[in-house]
């Protein structure tokens, strides 16, 4: 075309971002060798290799190194090697070496950026305008938190050798996530970017060499399956940091079971994109254009549900429709392209037949007519309507330019739609009344919520899910926690449970009237379902008396009522710490009889018993003092916005009581549960159950809302293992011997419920580590709700 | 389209189903452009309508802008070809105190001959004469720049209605709107009073921009909102829509004598009420942002933002056009530079 005729056009016409550094790069590189240990390039043992292409033309880019599990060893022991004297640098030399990397990064952005394309496919606009400027970001963030570590998180040692697995749809960035916070407390890492995207992670560790990263401070191990695998069972990491889909993710919850290794997992989601009816539906429409075409739609909180209101709904999707028109598919490495290949050819395959299931049961799908290059994994972008909840494209995670819509009539609706999935990373609420959209953030089950925008991402804010998209924060304070640990005061080993020997009654029973025990489910006494009964022993291996067998049965009616216990959650901090300090004061009025029964049944001494009791009603106490001041904070993203990190309640917590200390230990498990809104189901000490039916009578005096806290009495193991695998129980703590806490920990696969175990130990309760901020931080999701202003 | 989106059910095309019009999205390439629009006719007051425009989130607008122009490159041929547009596209202007006739003949003879011969050549212009779509300029020098410009097809228009304050008696603001057309303007750019805004007398300032359209006749009526005085966006969004409604051929930005000129956020709230307008009426409005708008970089993000939010016809001086003075001599520099890979300096271009 002539000038002239471009003038009558007025076409775009393709902008060629230059490739010529990146293409220098590949071919000066000698990628056999790229696994990055020990500060040196290497090549596989095995001498394997994978390939890398590019998903816009499928040519090969390269032939990586594939690392294998003698690579992962050499790579952990260099990271082992390198962590005393790392970990006990000053956090200003951390905090140097963080900010080395961020400039070092900024010095390369360009190149860093147009790698990114080539490799994963992404638009340049995005990798050069977002992925890259974050990526740098976090390090130069997080240098901050290197230097300030001693004074903003005391008590807090790092976590040790971390394991870190990537995934490929923000492969620098996520790397970013993973690794800044990590070298910022201290830890040492082992990084595996994912197959389909190596690259950056190659070009970082090249960074890393010139910015004076000590030598296996830093080692990443491009490789696959196996890499990871490797990764996961190594007995020398400490800490898994995973990305990637819940089905990985709960392969890998289980294969840590039991290791003691703390964990990570920021998987999939199904994020809704709510449109009220006083939203700005143009700036809506945007905002679904960053929401679900950011990326090929391949962002694991993609906003791919969108809900609508009636009333605007027609209006709305015939804007969605003619604003689809004007997307540009096309090369990643055009400046004008908005939509670029998906990944790899796999991942084409699985959205061309997600969308065909979807259409077959029901959505009518629509693509606008738009050119598509001839090469290249490309999928046009697609708008689903008239899907149904039950409708595929609602249910599964796409992770393709598919967006499933549907209607809603009230807010209540909305949020009970946005609810209606397994998954809970991201929202976003459109609205411009700030009653509405600050009504439904916090009643949306999701780690992120968007106020009026969508995918907004920043290292001063956290990210992670509920439910099945996983557990941990990524950014903010939130988030350097995830490589920290309060190392609690663990004691002996704890041995399973026994069948005791129970000879005959005491002699001092028998004065008074028969009591029966019950179990306390939904603020009543119940008899158990089973109806059968376990004896209780004193000291002296005596009938002390007998409890309820509480079977699977009672834990799901137990669950049942401690999920309908809406009033406790709902209920102010002020409120919930009246209700434990009139538990603390009616504990305390019957301090005497519950001293004896410690007597009675663990064989402590009276001064002894007396201390435990004394001591629970102080824990009480302050858990009742902290349930109205465990809040959450502001984040301030370098952006007009606020972004509110809440504290929430996790839900349903189920607690396994220990038998050492069986008030206390209970006391401090379902104290600082409850005063954070949690409802709890606990299971009290086998052995010593009676303290725990002593128990609801206390509580039963202390207006705490009926399904609350609900007691359920049997034995420990074979009720721990239901609650773990309850999928209506949202957390679980469990205080017992090794293998039943390894065994909650491998079924709460099925929801991905957060557990916390003892690891087989018992806990010195009467420890200030206890009593402090570790077990509020487990009782508490942060959601972190984003509020963009200005008018 | 594969076998494979058939079989899934997949539909593709246009938008159905729709409780409104449509936006034309794509017009082929060498489409002649939209010529004789149907002149908008107004409408009645719509407080309900109007109310349903309040919605405006200024932080989603200014996230859309930002990436708007970075989403979009206009390089090489392409960058000339869509220069040569933005002068298709403007009002060049002179509005100083202390104009005079010989200032605005000067200024007529650059629309007249906006590019140097060897540029026009270089591009390959041949017989294709691309001149600014009108000269703007305030009431003693229309019949002046009438003058000037006779025969060329360039419109003369006039800054009218106590420009730039608009507080005149609306007797004597209409008066000048009559002055003006009567000395041959046919495009009158007027001043709404803000302070009609504030008040949300929307039924005077509907009435007075009535008034004003029955005023200009035959001319063309460009609504001025002083936006920079607007204080919000959503001020913007209802100001421009209530012109739209009383009869407005083009809402324009800025009088350029506001602290604060066009913007883009304030481009983007405009032309979605042109839109929305559109929607509800089938009608096409123009749109002029107004003051700042300098360079020829700048001149692309306003084209951009016009294409992607509107669409192709709105890249015609029907619908579009830029206020200024100083962005002519940047787009020659710029279409020099495109020739001869050399930078350019002013002084080498005729000036204004």
């Amino acid at each position: 075309m002539n000038i002239l005729e471009r003038y009558a056009a007025m076409e775009y016409d393709a902008a060629p971002e230059a490739r010529n550094e990146a293409d220098a790069w590949l071919a000066g590189r000698d990628f056999g060798k790229a696994l990055f240990i020990g500060g040196e390039w290497k090549a596989a043992a095995g001498g394997k290799t994978f390939e890398t292409s590019e998903p816009a033309t499928g040519k090969l880019l390269a032939k990586i190194s594939d690392a294998g599990d003698a690579d992962i060893d050499a790579a952990v022991a260099a990271a082992a090697k390198a962590l005393p004297k790392w970990s006990a640098q000053s956090g200003y030399a951390r905090a140097k070496v963080l900010y080395a990397i961020g400039r070092a990064m900024q010095r390369h952005q360009r190149l860093f950026a147009v790698l990114e394309s080539i490799d994963n496919g992404k638009p340049i606009r995005e990798s050069r305008d977002i992925d890259v400027p974050l990526a740098i970001r976090h390090f130069i963030h997080h240098a901050g938190w290197a230097q300030s570590l001693d004074k903003e998180f005391p008590d807090h040692k790092p976590v040790g050798v971390v394991g870190q697995i990537i995934p490929w749809n923000f492969p620098l960035l996520m790397l970013a996530w993973k690794i800044a916070p990590a070298l910022a407390a201290g830890c040492t890492v082992v990084l595996k970017p994912a197959e389909y995207t190596p690259l950056t992670a190659i070009l970082f560790a090249e960074i890393c060499e010139r910015a004076g990263v000590p030598k296996g401070v830093v080692n990443i191990v491009p490789g696959g399956p196996e890499a990871g695998a490797a990764i996961v069972n190594h007995p020398g990491v400490q800490k898994i940091a995973f990305t990637g889909s819940s089905e990985v993710g709960k392969i890998i919850r289980k294969a840590t079971a039991g290791s003691g290794k703390k964990l990570s997992l920021e998987l999939g989601g199904k994020s809704a994109f709510i449109v009220f009816e006083d939203a700005d539906l143009d700036s809506a429409v945007e905002g679904l254009v960053d929401g679900i075409w950011f990326n090929q739609g391949q962002v694991c909180c993609a906003g791919s549900r969108l809900l609508v209101q009636e009333g605007v709904s027609d209006a709305f999707i015939a804007k969605v429709k003619t604003r689809m028109g004007r997307l540009r598919v096309g090369s990643p490495l055009d400046k004008n392209t908005d939509i670029g290949p998906l990944v790899d050819k796999t991942q084409l395959d699985r959205v061309n037949g997600l969308v065909a299931e979807g259409a077959k049961q029901g959505a009518e799908c629509w693509q606008p007519d738009c050119p598509l290059p001839s090469t290249g994994y490309f999928y046009l972008p697609t708008l689903a309507i008239g899907v149904s909840p039950a409708n595929i494209l609602a249910q599964e995670e796409v992770f393709g330019p598919v967006l499933a819509a549907m209607t809603f009539r009230s807010t209540e609706e909305a949020i009970e739609l946005a609810n209606n999935t397994r998954y809970g990373l991201a929202a976003s609420v459109w609205s411009e009344n700030i009653n509405l959209a600050l009504h439904a953030a916090p009643q949306l089950k999701a780690g992120v919520v968007w106020v009026n925008g969508t995918n907004m991402f920043d290292a001063a804010c956290g990210f992670g899910g509920y439910r099945e998209s996983g557990f941990g924060r990524e950014g903010g304070r939130e988030g350097m926690l995830e490589y920290l640990s309060v190392k609690l005061p663990l004691g002996s080993a704890i041995k399973p449970a026994t069948a005791e020997k129970i000879t005959e009654r005491t002699e001092t029973d028998g004065i008074g009237i028969d009591r029966t025990a019950k179990l306390f489910i939904g603020g009543k006494q119940v008899r158990p379902d089973g109806n059968y009964s376990l004896p209780v022993a004193d000291r002296k291996g005596k009938l002390a008396g007998e409890v309820g067998l509480g079977s699977r049965k009672d834990i799901r009616d137990a669950v049942s009522a401690a999920r309908g216990a809406k009033a406790w959650a709902e209920a102010t901090g002020y409120n919930r710490s009246q209700v434990l300090y009139f538990l603390a004061e009616n504990l305390s009025a019957r301090a005497d009889e519950f001293s004896a029964r410690l007597v009675q049944l663990t064989g402590v001494s009276a001064k002894a018993a007396r201390e435990e009791v004394e001591l629970s009603i102080e824990r009480l106490f302050s858990f009742a003092g902290m349930a109205d001041k465990f809040e959450g904070r502001v984040h301030a993203p370098p952006a007009r916005a606020v972004t509110l990190a809440l504290h929430e309640p996790v839900g349903v917590i189920g607690i396994v009581a220990p038998d050492e200390a069986p008030l206390l230990g209970l006391i401090s498990l379902a104290a600082p549960a409850l005063a954070m809104g949690n409802t709890v189901v606990a299971v009290p000490s086998q052995k010593h159950a009676l303290l725990a039916t002593d128990l609801y009578q206390v509580i039963e005096y202390s207006d705490v809302p009926a399904g609350a806290i609900n007691i359920v009495t049997g034995k420990h193991a074979e009720l721990a293992a239901v609650l773990a695998k309850h999928d209506d129980v949202d957390g679980l703590w469990c205080v017992a011997d090794a293998d039943t806490c390894k065994l909650v920990e491998a079924e709460s696969i099925g929801n991905l419920k957060r557990v916390w175990t003892s690891n087989g130990r018992n806990v010195d309760w009467r420890s200030d580590l206890v009593a402090g901020d570790a077990f509020l931080r487990r009782a508490v999701e942060v959601k972190n709700v984003w509020v963009p202003y200005g008018d | 389209m594969s076998s494979k989106f058939l079989e899934a059910g997949l539909s593709t095309g246009e938008a159905r189903d729709s409780s409104v019009t449509s936006l034309p999205t794509r017009i082929a390439a060498n489409t002649p452009a939209t010529h004789g629009i149907a002149r908008n006719p107004g409408m009645a007051l719509d407080l309900g309508f109007l109310e349903s425009m309040r919605n405006v989130n200024r932080s989603a607008l200014e996230r859309r802008v930002a990436s708007l122009t970075k989403r979009r490159s206009i390089k090489a041929d392409n960058q000339a070809a869509w220069l040569l547009r933005s002068i298709a596209c403007m009002d060049l202007t002179t509005l100083n105190s202390n104009d005079t006739d010989e200032r605005v003949r000067r200024l007529c003879a650059k629309a007249i001959n906006p590019l140097r011969r060897d540029i026009a050549e270089g591009l390959g212009l041949g017989d294709t004469v691309i001149r600014p779509a009108a000269v703007c300029v305030y009431h003693p020098f229309v019949a002046t720049a009438v003058d000037a410009v006779k025969g060329t097809g360039i419109h003369v228009a006039a800054v009218s209605t106590a420009f730039p304050h608009g507080l005149a008696p609306l007797a004597t603001r209409l008066q000048e709107i009559e002055a003006s057309v009567k000395d041959g303007a046919d495009e009158i750019d007027v001043v709404i009073p803000r302070g009609l805004v504030f008040g949300a007398k929307w039924q005077e300032l509907y009435d007075e921009i009535v008034a004003m359209r029955a005023a200009c006749g035959e001319a063309h009526l460009k609504v001025i909102l002083g936006t920079g005085d607007l204080a919000t966006l959503r001020n913007v969004m209802l100001a421009s829509m209530v012109a739209m409604m009383a009869g407005a051929d083009f809402v324009k930005t800025s009088t350029g004598k506001e602290s604060v000129n066009a913007t883009l956020p304030v481009g983007l709230a405009m032309v979605r009420s042109i839109r929305a307008y559109f929607e509800h009426t089938g009608y096409l409005i123009g749109f002029k942002p107004a003051g700042g708008i300098s360079t020829a970089k700048v001149s692309l993000d306003w084209l951009v933002l016009m294409k992607e939010e509107l669409g192709r016809p709105w890249l015609e001086p029907e619908l579009f056009r830029f206020g200024a003075s100083s962005l002519l001599t940047d787009i020659e520099r710029q279409l020099e530079h495109h020739l001869t890979g050399r930078y350019s300096a002013n002084h080498r271009h005729a000036m204004a």
